[in-house]
């Protein structure tokens, strides 16, 4: 835990001088819009994250809750508009169960068939993202259509002030449910059973299994929780963005992947913590919204994320290969 | 109350049609050492599987405490309290010492909650039974192999073992740890729990051990109290041979220029300044405790350390090889310790093995000479004695002798005139290591091979090289030879080091 700690302080130290650093370039940064927009732009990347992280302490990748995601929204969207029903509850379940079957998916092929999680899960994303296309259709369910009770939920503000252009700017009331969640996971994590399962899975799994760890509800855990996460996060993005497009999230997985990196989690399996990954993923979001501000062309962005998953997977894996010696 | 703990009758299991125990009988008492002794394949780990119930003989029957236990599963065999410690002692490296040794017990309690501070007392108080001091918060892959070991063993202990099997629990330590070990497992046989030791480490487990137990090719061939045994006898009852092994003394001419001359060889940190002479069929052994510089001298001396020497000559030649290419060149070789991540491709055939240091040779135009492959390897196939069906078996299928004969193999195609071995017969059994050695005489002897053989295994050097030097913090700090080449002077020398 110890060497846990002392990685959530390196990335700590990294984000306050990257922060620094862009404050100096541009000031605009430490404007309270631009801070309340990182904010809200953390919600349901870190979501997704917390599952991510999940799978891979347990040693295993997801590159399908992009997919999950997106049909989990667009699947209980229609449905409401549809059925002409409005509310918030019910429907954050229906999207969460969603989640829940897909990853019972991922999680049977990969504890059936023993195969490697990262072409299940590719495979997973692929029929996924067809199947709702092709089922479903392709059209975008905008602002007019929406529910309206769901639209109001995801507008709601905590704080509210006037910026220096006259503009009224709130914080959305949705980091608390991100931090409801992490705050969730942080103690799955670390104080039950099933969390230290994940770990001692991730680490060994041959010698889990002999210390008598169920191995197989660890990867369904493991897997439906991803899933659980990326179905709640997806409607959570369409209620905070007022509509449900069923191709959102294309190419999200890499962002989302070197976050979790960047926190400090380890490709091979293990290592990982709550603290890590939000931090891991405010760098990203906050990196990535700066070049924004720095009117650099998006394209640009996705060398960023490349270089980012790249540099932190190779400075991970030279710490736990140095451990190993 | 019965006299023994755990008595395992008349058991037979067989996997398809190879008998993998035939009718063998042990038996273990209350707090005693006990030793199970036996090459490969000789149904020692078959018999650990049915002590600890993963797998159910065919026939037989298990007594615990005298009483019959029918079908024994895993964790029926936990709940008796018998304790197995593996070769990789299944420890989970990403977590604390703590963790690790709670962790079990926590699921054993079918818990939901992790408890971190009874974790922790836990631990501090098994290891203080145990008279250790291990940091508790540190994680495992962290420690040394001998602290991982004393976690595998406390973690048996909070399992409320009553028998701790352990496999092959020597291989990884040094001499020192080793001793270490012992006395932990004294404590242990004090305080009434029982240990089966598994292992092919005869000198060790004479030193411990009460009572032995042998098996050979699934059968018990020998039992009974350990004074009552010693180390040829044990040998005899492992291999059904005579494995007198004579010592290697043939008259090496002095006057015989020498292959190898080394003048002052160092390793920035490591090596110290070395002068070394190899004659034709001469034959050198090196002891000396791990991380005394003897490996990076191997290394050295085949191009893969950087180093520099006042001389280095090679058949009366001024050459300094940089790079393993350069070695070969020169007609070194170099069989490392650990053969199966330094050297030897698993899933490839033994003749692909072999031939890959002389592909370059077989070469014909941009093609491989296939015929002159197959000539080359099924000779030395045949001249190592490699137990396979043909050369074309894979490698990864071989046991630990065999594997080291096709290493072996490899490099005596490079027509090399130096031989390093690093280890020759680290996990190999007696019966096959006495084929490696023979081998490796005859090719000094008939062959005119300077050998350097660096080992671990005192009686391994005795027993076949002309004289040994004594290596400590990179520097030769002894030399034996002749009559002075006794195993206790060479332990006594190694014993003054620590």
């Amino acid at each position: 835990m110890r060497s846990l700690q002392s990685t959530e302080a390196v990335i700590a130290a990294v984000l306050v001088v990257v922060m620094l650093l862009i404050g100096l370039i541009n000031p605009a940064f430490w404007g309270v819009d631009n801070l309340f927009s990182l904010a809200r732009a953390n919600v349901v990347i870190g979501i997704m994250a917390l599952g991510v992280l999940l799978i891979m302490i347990s040693g295993g990748i997801d590159v399908s809750f992009p997919a999950i995601s997106a049909a989990a929204l667009y699947i209980t969207v229609r449905t409401m508009v549809a059925l002409g029903y409005d509310g918030v509850l019910l429907p954050f379940i229906a999207a969460s169960v969603i989640g829940v079957l897909l990853g019972t998916f991922n999680a049977f092929i990969i504890e059936r068939f023993r195969m490697i999680p990262l072409i299940v899960t590719l495979g997973t994303a692929s029929i996924v993202r067809g199947l709702v296309l092709g089922l479903l259709g392709t059209s975008i369910v905008n602002i007019n259509k929406m529910p309206k009770e769901l639209i109001a939920f995801g507008k709601q503000d905590l704080v509210s002030v006037t910026a220096q252009n006259g503009a009224t700017v709130g914080l959305t009331a949705m980091v608390l449910v991100y931090i409801g969640v992490a705050v969730v996971m942080h103690i799955v994590l670390r104080h039950t059973m099933m969390g230290r399962s994940v770990y001692a899975y991730g680490g060994d799994p041959e010698s889990a299994r002999r210390a008598g760890v169920n191995t197989r509800r660890t990867i369904y855990f493991v897997y439906c929780t991803a899933g659980l996460l990326a179905g709640f996060a997806g409607l959570l993005h369409s209620s905070m963005i007022w509509q449900a497009n069923p191709r959102d999230f294309i190419g999200l997985e890499l962002d989302v992947i070197a976050a979790v990196v960047l926190g400090g989690a380890s490709i091979f399996g293990g290592r990982g913590s709550v603290l890590g990954t939000m931090i891991g993923v405010f760098t990203l979001v906050m990196i990535k919204n700066s070049l924004i501000l720095m009117k650099v062309d998006t394209t640009w962005q996705r060398v960023v994320v490349g270089v980012i998953i790249i540099a932190a997977t190779a400075i991970t894996a030279w710490r736990d290969r140095k451990k190993l010696v | 109350m019965s006299e023994y703990l755990i008595e395992l009758k008349n058991i037979s299991k067989r996997f398809g049609g190879v008998r993998a125990l035939d009718d063998v009988s042990i038996a273990i008492r209350p707090g005693e050492i006990h030793c199970l002794a036996g090459e490969n394949g000789s149904g020692k780990s078959t018999i650990i599987k049915v002590m600890s119930g993963i797998y159910t003989p065919e026939e037989g029957e298990i007594l615990i405490d005298g009483n019959s236990v029918g079908r024994l599963d895993p964790i029926q065999a936990v709940h008796r309290g018998v304790q197995v410690i593996y070769q990789d002692f299944s420890l989970f490296g990403n977590l604390t010492v703590a963790e690790n040794l709670a962790l079990n017990t926590y699921l054993l309690e079918g818990r939901k909650r992790m408890d971190w501070p009874r974790a922790r007392s836990m631990a501090r108080e098994v290891l203080a039974r145990l008279d250790v001091e291990i940091d508790i918060d540190a994680d495992v892959e962290s420690l040394p192999a001998s602290g991982k070991q004393i976690v595998a063993i406390a973690r048996a202990i909070l399992a409320e073992a009553r028998l701790i099997i352990m496999d092959e629990p020597t291989t990884a330590l040094t001499r020192h740890e080793v001793d270490a070990l012992f006395a932990i497992v004294r404590d242990l046989k004090a305080q009434g729990i029982a240990i089966l030791f598994v292992s092919h480490k005869m000198r060790e487990m004479l030193e411990i051990s009460e009572r032995l137990t042998v098996f050979r090719n699934g059968r018990k061939v020998a039992e009974g109290e350990m004074r009552d045994f010693d180390e040829p006898a044990i040998t005899r009852a492992m291999t059904g041979l005579e494995l007198d092994e004579e010592p290697y003394a043939p008259e090496i001419d002095p006057a015989a220029p020498p292959v190898l001359e080394v003048g002052d060889l160092r390793v920035a940190g490591i090596v110290h300044g070395v002068s070394l002479e190899l004659r034709p069929g001469e034959i050198v052994g090196i002891s000396g405790l791990i991380g005394s510089g003897r490996t990076e001298l191997a290394r050295a001396l085949f191009g893969m350390e950087k180093a520099v020497a006042r001389t280095f000559r090679v058949t009366g030649r001024d050459v300094f090889p940089r790079s393993v290419q350069e070695a070969i060149a020169l007609g070194i070789a170099y069989v490392p310790e650990d053969r199966l991540s330094e050297g030897l491709f698993l899933t490839q055939s033994i003749e692909r093995n072999m031939v890959v240091s002389i592909l370059e040779r077989l070469r014909s135009g941009l093609f491989l000479d296939r015929k002159a492959m197959r000539d080359k390897t099924g000779q030395m196939f045949r001249d190592m004695q490699i137990a396979a069906p043909s050369p074309d078996t894979a490698v990864g299928n071989l046991s630990g002798g065999n594997a080291q004969r096709v290493m072996l193999g490899r490099w005596l195609l490079t027509g090399a005139k130096i031989l390093i071995l690093n280890g020759p017969t680290v996990g190999v059994d007696v019966g096959s290591k006495a084929k490696i050695h023979r081998i490796i005489r005859d090719l000094a002897e008939k062959e005119g091979l300077a050998v350097l053989m660096i080992s671990d295994d005192v009686p391994e050097l005795t027993g076949n090289c002309n004289r040994i030097h004594v290596m400590h913090e990179g520097r030769f700090v002894a030399e034996f030879r002749g009559a002075d080449m006794t195993e206790d002077n060479i332990n006594d020398s190694l014993k003054a080091l620590r």
